[in-house]
């Protein structure tokens, strides 16, 4: 490890409690969270040079401390806050209790008022402690673009009157499961092919699974949190299989297994098994408990798909989306037949939450190759990639149609 | 989701662009002023612009590693692009509300095309 990227680390993982312990001090989130940022930068230039502080956190806090005190004088000219600014002590040198505000701070940026890109943008900085060029090149947008979104997000959060503490135990699942989707949006956000422009693209999937496993440090009896965080583990575990050289993304179905992470899968099955044992069950550990089953099986032939079966059923009850209705017919498939998935894929053509998902076509596809109608397959995996605004998506079942075309032609 | 805001002109709308008084013309060049300043705050818009005169067209072609240039279509034949929109919104409805407020719409002169992208599937 480098200094520079042990520095880093340690920056990251401070950026949170350092914006805690400042709005916790001046009450300002807004300003607070640019001194933050600031003193971040600073740390990272002055560290890996000079050294790391002893009291690193405390060392941030002064200067983010100072910075926000400058901010408010710039400002005061403009605004009646100078006797305010004025009367600032200059900062505290003194250590400030040692609350850890991380879980608060997640909450207040995935807070309703914020539509669900801004909760991701402001929760990577504020949370995550990364810098608006670095989020901005994650998420595939122009600096200012993003700027902007988090600066309307800190506006939002103020005109809403929401507060730095916890919300009352009536709202707090309602809004901790907030926080569990953001996080997942940047999990998925990340879990891409990293291939062309998104080589650049600054780890998502790990940064998702570092806040998760800050949340579950927070929460440590929270089975949906614990969930999420396995879903995360047993997803990642498959992605050095997931893409050839050339960047083209494979299915589960035509995996290496043996590139597979072992050691994710271990710790995402030991965790998954022993919450399912503890906590009431939630959908984040159903879907968690299907990967496992598949990361668990020999082949993709050879996978339990009876349980599969059983849990898509569970998961249709507890929580149904178009998803888990094509997810579950394909498992109807692998248990009872192709015949029987296209059966039950013509009545769910009717759900209005799937009119006009190319998933559909693509299921078909899959379900008309299994039975064999290889000239109705190729045209479903046509209709699909025509449909599809993923363009690794668009490349496979491009791929398949053509493959299904040459057999034909033999 | 990105998409792209397409906005043409045809004869009718150049024709009817350049009967237009100026206060006209203001009224309609403070819309897209106003439209590019509401998307830029609700940090909705990637880029905007207009193009330059269909005149200035040049078509590039490259034959055995030669660049030829051709003056390109004529204006008074075709619908051209005028300019573009690129925004990033939560849905289609969005975009659409979003597209509907661009001048050209009253005449018919605006597509809206969803962008692709890098994200993966699983099956």
């Amino acid at each position: 490890l480098s200094p520079a990227s042990g520095v880093e680390d340690l920056l990251r993982e401070l950026a949170p409690q350092v914006l805690g312990a400042l709005v916790r001090r001046y009450r300002d989130f807004d300003r607070g969270e640019d001194a933050v940022q600031e003193a971040l930068l600073a740390a990272a230039v002055q560290w890996p040079a000079e050294g790391v502080p002893r009291n690193p956190r405390g060392w941030l806090i002064a200067v983010a401390s100072r910075r926000l005190t400058e901010l408010w004088r710039n400002e005061s000219a403009r605004r009646r806050r100078e006797e305010t600014a004025a009367a600032l002590e200059p900062p505290d040198p003194e250590p400030v209790p040692d609350v850890d505000d991380t879980l608060t701070l997640l909450l207040l940026c995935c807070h309703p008022s914020l539509t669900p890109v801004s909760q991701v943008a402001l929760t990577l900085r504020a949370v995550g402690g990364l810098n608006t060029a670095e989020i901005a090149r994650a998420l595939l947008l122009p600096e200012a673009t993003l700027a902007q979104r988090i600066s309307r997000a800190k506006q939002r959060i103020k005109a809403s009157g929401a507060e730095f503490e916890m919300p009352g135990e009536g709202e707090r699942s309602e809004r901790i499961a907030a926080v569990l989707r953001v996080l997942y949006l940047i999990f998925n956000e990340g879990y891409t092919a990293s291939s062309g422009s998104a080589l650049h693209r600054v780890e998502l999937t790990a940064e998702a699974i570092r806040l998760t496993r800050q949340l579950r440090d927070r929460l440590p009896e929270d089975g949906e949190v614990a969930g999420l965080l396995a879903l995360m583990l047993l997803t990642d575990a498959r992605r050095p299989a997931r893409t050839r050289p050339d960047g083209a993304l494979v299915p589960l179905a035509e995996q290496d297994r043996g590139k597979w992470d072992a050691r994710a899968i271990a710790e995402g099955v030991d965790l998954i098994t022993r919450t399912l044992a503890s906590a009431p069950v939630g959908p984040c550990q159903l879907q968690a408990a299907i990967a496992a089953v598949h990361d668990e099986a020999p082949s993709f032939e050879d996978t339990d798909w009876p349980q599969i079966l059983a849990l898509y059923e569970h998961l249709y009850a507890l929580a149904p989306g178009p998803m888990v209705t094509l997810n579950r017919i394909v498992a109807v498939a692998m248990v009872h037949g192709p015949e029987a998935g296209l059966r039950e894929l013509d009545e769910a053509d009717g759900d209005p939450a799937l009119e006009g998902n190319h998933r559909i076509d693509s299921v078909r596809a899959h379900l008309l190759e299994m039975a064999g109608d290889r000239e109705a397959a190729r045209a479903h995996y046509r209709l699909a990639a025509r449909r599809t605004l993923s363009l690794p998506e668009q490349r496979y079942l491009e791929a398949r149609a053509a493959e299904l075309a040459e057999t034909a032609q033999r | 989701v990105k998409y792209v805001i397409l906005i043409y002109s045809n004869p009718t709308s150049r024709e009817l662009w350049e009967k237009f008084s100026a206060e006209e013309r203001g009224r309609g060049l403070s819309a897209y002023a106003a439209l590019t300043e509401d998307l830029a705050a609700s940090g909705e818009l990637i880029v905007t612009e207009a193009l330059a005169d269909p005149s200035l067209t040049k078509r590039v072609s490259v034959d055995e590693a030669q660049t030829m240039t051709s003056d390109g279509p004529f204006a008074e034949a075709k619908e051209l692009l005028a300019g573009f929109f690129l925004i990033d919104c939560e849905t289609g409805e969005r975009a659409v509300e979003i597209a509907a407020r661009v001048p050209e719409a009253a005449l018919g002169l605006v597509e809206l095309r969803p962008a692709m992208d890098l994200s993966g599937f699983e099956i």
